[in-house]
């Protein structure tokens, strides 16, 4: 593999933001051209990507150049380097890959939208600085690429910025990301004390042999690891952080399938699971699977009660990150990875489906306002059952294969994480298909003006749900028959640390197959039985209800004890009494002394002649008297 | 002659200029009174350059005598102006620049 392979790869996106944010206003009318450069630079990308994964499929060293020195010192230096390895080359098909077919499917969803070009520059950004946070070979860039998806999930989430809600969701979501990023920065800071290089390979193997400063004697590695660990529960949507992603709705679809479920919000996973050797020494990775699990059952459970078919996905996504992060926790790090594989797809397929359908219902988001749609909407109807089939775990589709996976590790790690991580697995499969059996099953509930072009998308559209559809049902069959020794894993076990990961395998793989199996099956059996032929009520019914309904209200608790206290602060003291008391008062002060000396020395200036030449007349007198007499 | 006879003499004239100067409300006087301080100081150099011998002293009087003639040009051409605007020469009412 060579350098120029990478750069194409890295520099093919950033060409396209360049034109289409550059000359957005000569292409305006033009929807194809500047889609198609758009789409165009994204298969270049997804072409040098699966040129560089055959490279390292067939090679036993990872492939890690520096490209040029960024910043030098005496005592330290950060360069701009890539680092390849099965891992990165994972991540890299992925983000071209979903990243090309939902550039392709933005062609016809974002058709006549104002900012059309603007839309293409954002999102060929936003694969830009993706790709830079997974190239990278040591902390700092995978920071920049960390702050430049953020960034672009920021400007796309507030996309329609003449919506309030919508730059509402955008701050939100980046100041919540702020808290996280600040947990990243101190873990860097941490690695750079103790490590003094910011390196992959030269901090894992100062970590596997012991040589570093001890700066917070023997837990340093255990705080660095938590520390980064923040940064990941921020990006990658986990409790507490995870309020963030339901609003990010706001955003066009096709970027929620993007960058709120299939790439960015797994940067947190890819980011742990690079730092594998860390985790496997600080033995945190406990921490990292219980919040994983935590919060796996918490969004399943707020899923069950939301009305919004958007945000139902959405906190799918927080349930699967929840996994992903479980995975990641009890060292299966190729389950974890393989199942941020599978629900790039799923859930890509899945928020695209919803575009469709929203697409065709004059952006209805509201499920009870649907019904019946599988007879309008065939094609849209069968992609969607199938991400669903496959996030529910129905046997042999993707999702089967890394969920179970991920739920067979932790069973060797902690049996209360097995259960619970069960527990969700049922609940996602109620409400997926509670989601189907309300939105195209049943009587149709379409207003009747809306009713009447109900429509199919577009061939542009619908062709990337079907192809990606296929490997949302097959690459499970592909690539993880086999558990622990299938293709997938033997492919990623050259990655560093993924093999230290203390992952006892015990019990019958197939016994813990059926369990999935049987669970995923029971919870769309009940979905049948409860949403065949019944709409969501309006109004729930007792309190338990309601308090899901109304997401245990998580977002007015932190509006009460964090919003508010700070907002409150920021009025009372940093306003009132700093800004406008402190330093208002100085500069004010100031002016003032400055009038009162004014107000008497003006009085000197009487406007007559006479009185200025009798005190020249004076002064002269006296400097001739001290020079005649004194002098 | 003496020298003394000479300057103090122009020390008399330079006063009676700067009194004028200072107690006189006429722009036009206060003026005059100016141009008498001038001549003292005219005087002042002309008797020492004689008492001296030395010619530099008279140079500067012809340097005096054409700033002087500058002067008069300029300042009646103020004097004249202030006049049509005020319609006075009194300097005690001509005050705008108070502060």
């Amino acid at each position: 593999m060579s350098k120029g392979l990478i750069i194409v790869l890295l520099i093919s996106p950033l060409v396209g933001f360049l034109i289409n944010g550059l000359f957005g206003k000569w292409l305006k009318g033009n929807e194809k051209l500047s889609g198609g450069i758009g789409a165009l630079t994204v298969l270049i990308s997804l072409i040098c990507s699966i040129i560089a994964f055959s490279h390292i499929q067939g090679s036993e060293k990872p492939f890690n150049e520096v490209l040029y020195s960024w910043i030098a010192g005496e005592s330290f230096s950060f360069n701009i380097g890539f680092h390849v390895d099965a891992l990165t080359t994972v991540m890299l098909l992925v983000i071209t890959g979903v990243g090309f077919l939902i550039h392709v499917y933005s062609i016809g969803y974002m058709h006549g939208d104002e900012g059309y070009t603007r839309y293409f520059a954002y999102l060929n950004l936003f694969v830009f600085a993706m790709l830079i946070l997974v190239l990278g070979n040591n902390y700092l860039m995978m920071f920049v690429g960390w702050e430049g998806v953020g960034l672009c999930s920021y400007l796309l989430i507030g996309f329609w910025y003449e919506k309030q809600s919508a730059t509402d969701a955008g701050k939100k979501a980046f100041i919540v990301n702020r808290i996280g990023d600040f947990g990243f920065l101190l873990g860097m800071f941490t690695l750079f004390a103790a490590f003094g290089s910011l390196d992959f390979v030269s901090i894992f193997d100062n970590a596997e042999a012991g040589t570093f400063k001890q700066i917070f004697g023997a837990s340093t590695l255990v705080i660095a690891t938590l520390l980064l660990f923040v940064g990941a529960i921020g990006k990658s949507a986990q409790i507490p952080l995870y309020v963030w992603l339901p609003d990010a709705m706001e955003g066009p679809t096709p970027v929620s399938a993007l960058i709120h479920a299939a790439t960015m919000v797994t940067a947190g996973v890819y980011m742990i699971a690079r730092s594998a050797v860390l985790y496997n020494l600080a033995h945190t990775g406990q921490i990292v699977a219980w919040i994983g699990v935590l919060t796996a059952l918490f969004a399943a459970i707020i899923a069950l009660k939301q009305n919004d078919i958007k945000r139902i996905l959405a906190y799918s996504t927080v349930s699967q990150l929840g996994y992903m992060f479980v995975g990641v926790g009890v060292g299966a790090y190729a389950s974890g990875i393989f199942h941020l594989v599978t629900h790039a797809f799923f859930k890509g397929l899945m928020f695209l489906t919803a575009g469709s359908v929203m697409h065709a219902m004059a952006n209805e988001l509201d499920i009870r306002k649907m019904g019946g749609l599988r007879n309008k909407l065939p094609i849209t109807h069968a992609t969607f059952l199938v991400g669903a089939l496959a996030i529910a775990g129905a046997p042999f589709l993707s999702g089967f294969w890394s969920k179970d996976e991920i739920l067979h590790s932790a069973w060797g790690s902690s049996k209360i994480i097995y259960i619970i991580g069960l527990a969700t697995a049922f609940l996602t499969a109620f409400y997926m298909f509670r989601l189907i059996f309300v939105t195209f099953y049943g009587k149709s509930r379409v207003e009747p003006e809306v009713a009447s072009h109900l429509h199919e998308s577009p061939a542009v559209m619908w062709v990337p749900l079907a192809i990606l559809a296929v490997p949302s049902a097959l690459i499970g069959l592909l690539l993880g028959v086999g558990g622990h020794n299938s293709w997938f894993h033997h492919f990623t076990e050259k990655v560093a640390g993924f093999k230290g990961g203390h992952v006892e395998a015990s019990g019958n793989i197939v016994l813990f197959m059926v369990i999935s199996m049987i669970v995923g099956i029971a919870g769309i059996t009940y979905a049948w039985t409860r949403y065949k032929n019944r709409v969501p009520s309006a109004e729930p019914t007792n309190a338990l209800q309601k308090l899901v309904a109304n997401k245990f209200y998580v977002d007015e608790i932190y509006n009460t004890f964090i919003v508010q206290p700070i907002k409150n602060a920021s009025h009372f003291l940093l306003w009132k009494l700093f800004d406008v008391g402190i330093i208002d008062g100085i500069v004010n002060s100031v002016a003032a002394l400055i009038r009162v000396i004014g107000g008497t020395l003006r009085r000197l200036q009487t406007g007559l002649v006479q009185v200025y030449i009798v005190s020249m007349v004076i002064g002269i007198v006296l400097f001739l008297a001290y020079y005649l007499f004194f002098a | 002659m003496s020298l003394e006879y000479y300057l103090v003499l122009s020390a008399l004239l330079f006063t009676i200029g700067v009194i004028g100067v200072l107690i006189r409300r006429n722009a036009i006087i206060i003026f005059m009174c100016i141009e008498l301080m001038l001549n003292a100081a005219n005087l002042a150099f002309v008797a020492i350059s004689r008492d001296l011998g030395q010619v530099e002293g008279q140079l500067f009087v012809f340097f005096v005598m054409a700033v002087a003639a500058a002067e008069v040009a300029i300042g009646l051409a103020i004097i004249v102006s202030v006049f049509k605007h005020r319609e006075t020469i009194n300097v005690d009412e001509v005050n705008s620049l108070k502060g």
